[in-house]
């Protein structure tokens, strides 16, 4: 791949951890500019009603107050929150930045307060008079079709977003040569993002130079700075956005939400710096959910474990109204709805409803997680079904590493990979052969053991700019300064995943320099080329090609200038220890002195242009395809059904790997994500459409104290997509992780007739399954 | 309404006019400009906030500025000037960085100053103390597992500087 790989593969510890460690670092409410105004969000504390009428004069007279405004003041002044996502006959209803007629979930923003302190911004908040007339809240998604409904969107006669179909192969002949067919209904639960560090937006706007900054805490600065150009109807070369340092993401922070156009209106029209920061309150309601599906899926099967074809009906509840890529969420499911098996025929059809509640969107692998929960579950009942090992049944159903590329019956083609091998090196990871005779020792004594595993294939490397909302490329410039220190430009905008680290790693291995020489910049729209941004787990396999690219394009140029100082040929050189080298060794310059040459510009051969940048906008011919096998133990406890997990063996298979630290990081911190999912994490909206799970006493985020220590390990099955081989690892766990547990705790309580276990699998939810077991008449009684 | 308080951040005396509802932690971002201090949740839960009163480890976000007067604080920027650290990195903060303890970084300096009361209080904890220590300080990005290893890396590096 390059000359010499000294630190590529490395797990090199991160260029960012000094100022991250020491408090250094700058995450937007850090930002201190002089005369920061504060803003504070009026909410609707209602799921559906009717704005009557709302009452800003004791608010305004509030110390300090310097501006109170309503969705009335500002209607038609702010475009509305943008959707990029298009499904043919998809019904669209446009977000307003604030309600003006009606709510539509709890913490839709009513008006906003501008003050001189955050806490007389809030104090005015709770001086803002609103009056409701409530409507009938709809909050169950599969009611929401029924007859009689409330309608969400009156322009609309029901709560129907739209219905989307596929279908691959022959269902009708594979569910007629069915020896078996299984029917589940799968519950895939509405859950919070939670990055630690809240949404927060700072505006500056300069009306000499008409030139609005905006602060966000964002994944995607440059679709940002182009979506709140068109909200504010601003010339977009007068908006300048910046991602600073920012504190999680998981795709909460994909998406354009109100308060930026808000944050920059109000800094136009006061002409001082606004700052809003959000509460952790207004992070559960009202930045973007993940999940929520219904998943009825039929299974075609043989009697030898065959899977023959697949039918699944999803209900998405897409809550309220869409935000960035809301509709297009659940499609992933259906595109992925196969997993790693070779299933001959399969029908998906989803149908998005609105409900009276914050939208859904891309939360952490976003529609594979309940993709995966789906085919793993359907291959464990399969297995239950016929009385075989799950992974016989896995094993039966999986593509020869020689079908690849393998295209499936979505219509996918999977670029490369060996289920096979990742599975077999999971289960003697494991131990699986020991854990299962152990199990029938313990079950003997009484214990509830259960043991699950999953095989998953996850859609990465975001993607071909075909099968894209809003392009699928990403771009990097690579420039060598005078200095002949190296900046790289990179329109991925990691927030966590370390690539100021593993980019200048791959910088430091195609010029023969150090990685500290390597300096990564990213998340300035002013400053770094137009791109796309980090999610769907591209930022290494397309953001990252794109810098190799450039690296390599300034590779070249330097060779031509070298080769011409030193009379050599310049594709025989060699970059090696901030030199570069003739073929023999014999003759080099520093490449200091090439740099130089290149910038003085006094020796260049003929043709070539003087300076040192170079800009790739790398579009990819395919997504990648990851994969992998997790295991895991647990056990139940019969008296209170807690669930402690005894052992988790991953073993994943990202392709070529840059930093390994790094990957590993993702890998368990995706997994830990996925306990939540499986066992703990809820968002519970009441009959009225309150959010019952609205703080984190609530809604039960993984701590240190309730998890195991995973054993990582991986396979390497390079990608043929791009030039590093890179697949992409930051959702894997994630996406991997919910069915093993789910399979493991089906597992455990399978003894007492138990088939399945809906999520979170939570102790009362399994003390009941357990206890309706044990004395049936008893629970009938009480009934 | 203001109210007088007098208390040391990061070994510097400070003198403050506050009004009384002003919490520690804005007392500290806002006033003093010490920004490593994070909010994540205004409610104690996430111990993003914490840092050392009096020796302690504390939420900031549920402490009134002037619960402080009179009182010793110790922030993620003041750590280095502590005595295990010798105006250097922490142990605790060089574990981190070793051990890949962080990935966006919102958590690590509450994370950091509850580590540094842990190994106070017990020098050699066991992976379950270590976690059990930790258990009011949530993280969503590392899956807690080299911010344990970080603290095993502290607690040994401090074990053998005291020899």
């Amino acid at each position: 791949m390059v000359t010499a790989m000294r630190y590529i593969g490395k797990p090199l510890k991160r260029k960012e951890d000094p100022r991250l460690i020491q408090g250094l670092a700058h995450y937007v409410d850090d930002l201190r500019l002089p005369e920061m105004h504060y803003v504070g969000i009026v909410r609707s504390p209602y799921a559906h009603a009717r704005i009557r009428s709302v009452n800003i004069g004791k608010a305004k007279a509030a110390p300090g107050v310097v501006a109170v405004l309503t969705g009335q003041d500002l209607r038609g002044a702010i475009g509305p929150v943008p959707c990029a996502a298009q499904i043919p006959d998809m019904k669209s209803a446009p977000r307003p930045v604030l309600a003006f007629d009606k709510v539509r979930f709890v913490g839709e923003p009513v008006a906003v307060v501008v003050a001189t302190d955050r806490y007389a911004a809030h104090d005015a908040v709770d001086l803002v008079e609103v009056d409701y007339e409530p409507l009938t809240p709809v909050v169950n998604p599969e009611k929401s079709l029924a007859k009689g409904a409330t309608v969400l969107h009156e322009q609309f006669k029901d709560n129907l977003a739209y219905r989307w179909e596929l279908e691959g192969g022959d269902l009708k002949k594979a569910f007629k040569q069915a020896d078996k067919v299984i029917h589940q209904r799968l519950i895939n639960q509405r859950l919070i993002p939670v990055s630690m560090e809240p949404r927060g937006v700072v505006a500056e706007y300069r009306p000499g130079e008409k030139q609005l900054t905006i602060w966000s805490s964002t994944q995607i600065p440059h679709l940002m700075k182009t979506q709140v150009a068109v909200m504010l109807g601003v010339p977009e070369s007068s908006v300048r956005v910046i991602a600073p340092e920012v504190g999680g993401g998981f795709g909460s922070k994909l998406n354009v939400y109100p308060e930026e156009a808000l944050v920059g209106y109000f800094s136009m029209h006061l002409g001082k710096p606004v700052k809003w920061i959000e509460s952790r309150r207004e992070n559960f309601l009202a930045t973007i959910h993940g999940r929520d599906q219904i998943d009825d899926v039929e299974v075609a099967i043989k009697r030898d474990g065959t899977v023959l074809g697949l039918r699944c009906k999803i209900i998405a509840d897409l809550g309220a109204y869409y935000q960035l890529l809301t509709p297009l969420i659940p499609t992933l499911t259906g595109l992925m709805i196969s997993g790693c098996y070779k299933i001959p025929a399969v029908r998906v059809e989803i149908t998005g409803v609105f409900t009276n509640k914050m939208a859904t969107d891309a939360y952490r692998g976003a529609g594979r997680p309940e993709a995966t929960y789906l085919i793993e579950r359907v291959m464990d009942l399969v297995a239950a079904e016929l009385k075989k090992d799950p992974v016989e049944i896995r094993r039966k159903n999986f593509p020869q590493p020689k079908e690849f590329p393998f295209t499936t019956p979505t219509g996918l083609i999977y670029d490369s990979a060996d289920y096979q091998k990742t599975l077999d090196r999971a289960l003697k990871n494991a131990n699986y052969a020991k854990l299962r005779k152990d199990q029938v020792r313990q079950r003997k004594q009484g214990r509830h053991i259960g043991i699950g595993l999953s095989t998953y294939v996850e859609i990465c490397g975001m993607g071909p700019s075909s099968a894209m909302p809003a392009g699928g490329w990403e771009s990097a410039t690579v420039r060598v300064e005078p200095t002949g220190k190296v900046t790289v430009l990179t329109g991925s905008s990691p927030h966590g995943q370390g690539q100021e680290t593993s980019f200048a790693q791959m910088g430091a291995d195609v010029l023969g320099l150090e990685p500290d020489d390597v300096q990564v910049v990213h998340g300035d729209t002013a400053v770094v080329p137009y791109g796309i941004g980090t999610f769907g787990s591209r930022a290494t396999a397309v953001g990252g090609t794109a810098v190799y690219k450039s690296l390599v394009k300034l590779r070249d140029k330097m060779a031509l200038i070298a080769g011409h100082v030193l009379g050599e040929d310049p594709q025989k050189l060699v970059f090696r220890d901030k030199k570069i080298f003739s073929k023999a060794g014999k003759k080099s310059i520093n490449f200091g002195e090439a740099v130089a040459a290149a910038y003085v510009a006094k020796t260049l051969p003929p043709g070539v242009e003087p300076g040192l940048e170079a800009t790739t906008f790398f579009e990819p011919s395919n997504f990648t395809y990851p994969f992998g096998a997790h295991v895991c133990a647990v056990e139940v406890d019969g008296e209170t059904g807690d669930v402690r997990l005894e052992k988790y063996v991953a073993v994943d298979d990202c392709g070529n790997v840059l930093n390994p630290m790094l990957v590993d990081g993702q890998v368990v911190g995706g997994i830990v994500q996925a306990v939540g999912q499986a066992l703990l994490e809820e968002a519970v909206y009441d009959d009225q459409g309150q959010l019952i799970t609205g703080e984190l006493m609530d809604y039960a985020i993984p701590r240190a104290s309730d998890i195991p220590w995973m054993e990582t390990a991986r396979t390497v099955t390079p990608s043929p997509v791009n030039p590093l081989g890179v697949k992409g690892v930051g959702e894997a766990g994630t996406i991997g992780a919910t069915p093993a547990l789910a399979n493991a705790v089906a597992d455990a309580l399978a003894p007492f007739g138990v088939r399945h276990v809906d999520l979170p699998m939570k102790r009362e939810r399994l003390w009941q399954l357990m206890h309706k077991a044990r004395a049936p008449s008893k629970a009938r009684r009480t009934k | 309404m203001a109210v007088e308080i007098q208390l040391r951040v990061n070994e510097k005396a400070y003198q403050s006019q506050v009004e009384p509802r002003l919490l520690l932690v804005h007392y500290l971002r806002d006033v003093l400009g010490l920004t490593g201090t994070h909010v994540g949740c205004e409610t104690s839960l996430c111990g993003a906030c914490t840092v050392l009163l009096d020796g302690k480890a504390v939420k900031s976000c549920t402490v009134l500025a002037v619960q402080a007067d009179g009182s010793e604080v110790t922030t993620i920027e003041g750590l280095a000037g502590q005595p295990e650290a010798g105006g250097k990195l922490h142990p605790v903060q060089e574990g981190f960085w070793e051990k890949h303890g962080l990935q966006c970084g919102f958590c690590t300096p509450g994370m950091i100053l509850t580590s540094v009361q842990l190994l106070r209080d017990n020098p050699n904890p066991t992976e379950a103390e270590i976690r059990r220590a930790l258990a009011g300080n949530l993280c969503r990005c590392t899956g807690y597992q080299n911010i344990i290893e970080a603290v095993r890396y502290a607690a040994k590096k401090m074990k053998s500087r005291k020899r």
